[in-house]
């Protein structure tokens, strides 16, 4: 059986999927009932000080949905704790206390003063928790006080705070990235230099998920008005995926350990940030969909996973996909695909021929012979793979490799054997001219 | 269960009050917004789709589940009546098994097609229930045009002429209009009158007077007609039953099923609808298949359908069948009526010849089998009313000729439903043919 035992910047963990900061770690007895569950570890929902923000009485949440209504991206607008200080570092302290074989770390905003910080950080270390995470990733609500994603989407500001928490603590201390920027690494670069042990990532991203027609407000919508929330579950996990394996592949940054966050919701999506670099997931939206429960699936599946494909451990697939991501430029121009279409498993909805009609391509018939037939056309097929997104059967349709020496009866040439990219190009202006 | 449910003979009041409500009750339920979701959800809005190809009728049912998905009920009621007018009664009574939902790409996919039928309703339901109209009539252009028949071909051909800006005179020999909607859809299919207020629905539009009570041959002639009006659409269906032709002394003692289910479906109560304890049908299409399935909910405790042919030549759809078995008839094949004769208890002995293909034909076996019924049931197929006087126009194997205009030998008569050659026997094919043939009249006016 694959091992999933877990240490993170010296924090252990059984498994490696924590509950993320969020509204299922606010409270001693939601926690408890996440450990009982299975759950690695659980970062404690944001701590700030007293007294204590509150939230609004109406709705928090707004979403949106997919087939069936299951639901694809969450927006909320809920602050960090609206709890006192006191109570909350209480319940770590008897939570930890009661699971000391699970990770348990404590997320925290204060403002911008190094007192706060200070003052804080020793309350927090009466606990024995195991770390803390400095949120500055938050972009509704706090970040209007100063803090949150203000802090996050100034680097100089994220080297600072990070210096202080490092001077005043003896934990590890972990850096939540916002989103909310244009290059995620300047702020990872930020973190490190103020030296942080890891970084977290993402948090969520400035949304207004939908708009109410008859009120014209956007939703979730309180009195008439609504703000813009904090957007995350599994609609976000693409742009997470490329922010970690961004963080991931920067020499400045690589060795920089990363806990992976954004819309993972199956051990599939847990082990892709794995092999993107991060050396763990932290989980919040599908927990709150769907309960702690999932955690038996996380698990087994990605034991399964790991078994049937021969991983040992995690630091066997952690980071395995970093070197094949690499910059447009690089990409092999002489690799040539073709799709194909299993006319055994086509159930003939033509979806596949409209979207390659109405794209650009023309590359998929819709009558072959006077009959309802859908076959890939390969003088115009350019290998795009549109049809395979569209298709509601999975491999009905495949991109198939056209192996080197092929005819490709789009160019009339035969497919070259050597690597070739836009550097080396006739058509880039730019490229490098071979002495 | 009552007493009277074991007796012999042919009696009324066989079961409860309750036991009737239950057995008549809508045969499928309408979809409730969360269902209608679902379902809409599940269509893949396919290209060029199969399901429009299968329609007789071509509505755009991509476009109305998108617009239902979408929560468009409005839009998507108005996709439908564009091409059926009819939508709401075809909803309930289209064999979608055999057309949309058979081609349907997800029944290929999971033998789980898309509900385009009961979304349809979903979405008609929801108009008519409000009696929001989307068409309006053209201008007034002068021109008359009678309509004999009010039923699905008539209706639809009433419509799109009054749409047009035509003004139409429907006459239909039933006290009701409506036709088959009316008189012979199994009463499970349309229940609270549906039929009735989808006339209203369809004549709301203006334009439309319907004249009840009046039959060709017995008073309206298609001259007289041409002599009020401009053109003529005949949508009279098929009045007419065929006869058993059978031995023995009580070789008439059948009962029609179409009159049956008529008498039925205008019946104030069902506990005053008389029905044998031992029930069998002589047929294989969907009249057998309703008069067989409403004679077991009306109490009759043995229902046999006896065909002459296989399974598969049955003209009722698989589904159908399984409707009606499921309802406790049994449908026994190859065997057909040889003769029917009085027993001293009063009740009919059926003498049914078991029956073979043959040299590619089909042919009786010479082996017998006698079955004691008390009430027998005939359904084997229809014709042209004779006492329908349609003149000189030609009709072709017992149905009026008609062209690909829907135009019969005479000019300014068209025709369309069960009663022309091309027909199909359903009423989403009356449907289009009486749409398709009111294009052609108003062409025709217009030129």
């Amino acid at each position: 059986m694959a091992d999933l035992r877990h240490d993170f910047v010296g924090i252990k963990s059984p498994n490696p999927f924590w509950l993320a900061s969020a509204p299922p770690t606010d409270k001693e007895y939601n926690v408890v009932r996440a450990f009982k569950a299975g759950w690695g570890g659980v970062v404690w929902k944001t701590l700030g000080l007293d007294p204590h923000i509150v939230n609004v009485g109406g709705p928090r949440y707004g979403a949106i949905w997919g087939a069936d209504r299951r639901l694809l991206g969450l927006n909320n607008i809920e602050l960090i704790t609206d709890r006192p200080l006191d109570v909350n570092l209480q319940e770590i302290k008897s939570v930890k206390k009661a699971f000391p074989d699970r990770a348990l770390i404590t997320s925290l905003m204060v403002p911008c003063e190094e007192p706060c910080w200070e003052g804080i950080l020793r309350q927090v270390e009466d606990t024995e928790c195991d770390g803390v995470e400095l949120n500055f990733g938050c972009p509704h609500g706090m970040s209007e006080r100063g803090m949150g994603a203000a802090v996050g989407q100034v680097p100089e500001y994220i080297e600072m705070v990070t210096r202080w928490a490092k001077a005043k603590t003896r934990m590890p201390v972990i850096v939540k990235l916002t989103p909310n920027i244009t290059d995620v690494r300047y702020p990872a670069r930020a973190a490190k230099a103020g030296g942080a042990d890891a970084v977290s990532l993402i948090n969520t991203i400035s949304s207004i998920v939908s708009v109410d027609l008859d009120q014209f407000a956007p939703q979730p919508t309180i009195d008439g008005k609504g703000t813009h929330g904090g957007y995350c579950g599994p609609a976000v996990k693409p742009i997470a995926l490329n922010m970690v394996a961004a963080i991931a592949r920067d020499p400045e940054t690589a060795d920089l350990p990363i806990s992976g966050i954004g819309g993972v919701t199956t051990w599939r999506d847990a082990a892709e940030f794995i092999t993107l670099g991060a050396a763990n997931v932290q989980i919040c939206t599908a927990a709150m969909t769907y309960g702690f429960k999932i955690i038996e699936e996380l698990v087994e599946g990605l034991e399964q996973w790991m078994d049937s494909a021969g991983h040992a451990n995690l630091a066997s697939i952690q980071g395995r996909a970093v070197p094949n991501v690499t910059e447009w430029q690089y990409l092999n121009l002489n690799y040539t695909a073709k799709a194909r279409i299993d006319q055994d498993s086509c159930i003939k909805c033509g979806r596949c021929h409209i979207a390659c009609e109405d794209t650009s391509h023309q590359a998929i018939t819709n009558m072959v012979d006077g009959e309802r037939r859908f076959e890939v056309i390969d003088e115009e097929c350019v290998g795009c793979n549109l049809c395979v997104n569209v298709c509601p059967v999975e491999n009905c349709i495949t991109m198939e490799q056209l192996p080197a020496g092929n005819l490709d009866k789009r160019t009339g040439k035969d497919v070259p054997s050597e690597y070739s990219n836009w550097t080396q190009h006739p058509n880039n202006p730019m490229r490098e001219v071979a002495e | 269960m009552v007493d009277r449910y074991l007796e012999d003979g042919i009696i009324e009041g066989r079961l409860d009050d309750e036991a009737y409500e239950q057995n008549f009750a809508d045969a499928h339920p309408p979809l409730d917004q969360h269902e209608a979701a679902v379902a809409a959800d599940r269509c893949y809005f396919c290209y060029d789709a199969p399901c429009v190809t299968a329609c007789p009728t071509a509505i755009d049912i991509p476009k109305f589940i998108r617009q239902i998905s979408t929560g468009n009920l409005d839009g998507s009621a108005r996709t439908i009546f564009e091409q059926n007018i009819l939508g709401g009664m075809c909803a309930r009574v289209c064999p979608t098994e055999t057309l949309c939902e058979q081609a349907c790409v997800r029944e290929t996919a999971e033998g789980k097609p898309v509900q385009i039928g009961l979304l349809q309703r979903h979405a008609t339901d929801h108009a008519m229930q409000r009696g929001a109209q989307y068409f309006a009539r053209a201008a007034e252009t002068g021109k008359s045009v009678a309509v004999v028949g009010a039923g699905p071909a008539g209706l639809a051909c009433a419509h799109r002429l009054a749409m047009k800006g035509h003004k139409v005179v429907v006459h239909d020999s039933n006290p009701k209009a409506g036709g088959l909607n009316e008189y012979g859809i199994a009463t499970y299919k349309s229940v609270d009158q549906f039929a009735q207020h989808e006339v209203d629905y369809v004549t709301a539009i203006g334009g439309i007077s319907i004249v009840n009570d009046s039959r060709l041959g017995a008073g309206l002639t298609i001259d007289g007609l041409l002599a009020d009006h401009d053109a003529v659409f005949l949508g009279i269906g098929l009045g007419g039953v065929n006869a058993l032709g059978v031995d023995g002394d009580a070789d008439d003692a059948g009962t029609n099923a179409v009159d049956f289910i008529a008498g039925l479906r205008q019946a104030d109560s069902f506990a005053t609808v008389p029905v044998g304890r031992r029930v069998m049908v002589i047929g294989g299409g969907m009249t057998a298949i309703d008069v067989a399935t409403q004679a077991r909910l009306l109490g009759a405790q043995e229902v046999t359908i006896a065909y002459r042919r296989g399974q598969e030549n049955m003209n009722a759809s698989s589904a159908e069948q399984d409707q009606s078995s499921s309802k406790g008839v049994a449908i026994r094949h190859w065997m057909q009526p040889s003769a029917v004769t009085k027993t001293a208890s009063g009740s009919l002995a059926v003498k049914m010849e078991f029956t073979a293909m043959s040299g590619g034909k089909l042919a009786g076996t010479g082996k017998f089998q006698t079955f004691e019924v008390d009430q027998l049931f005939t359904a084997i197929g229809q014709t042209l009313a004779s006492g329908d006087e349609i003149g000189s126009i030609v009709v072709e194997k017992g149905r009026i000729q008609v062209n690909d205009e829907l135009q019969t030998s005479n000019p300014s008569v068209w025709a369309g439903g069960d009663c022309v050659a091309a027909g199909e026997d359903l009423t989403v094919t009356a449907v289009a043919q009486g749409r398709d043939a009111a294009e052609s009249i108003h062409a025709a006016l217009t030129a």
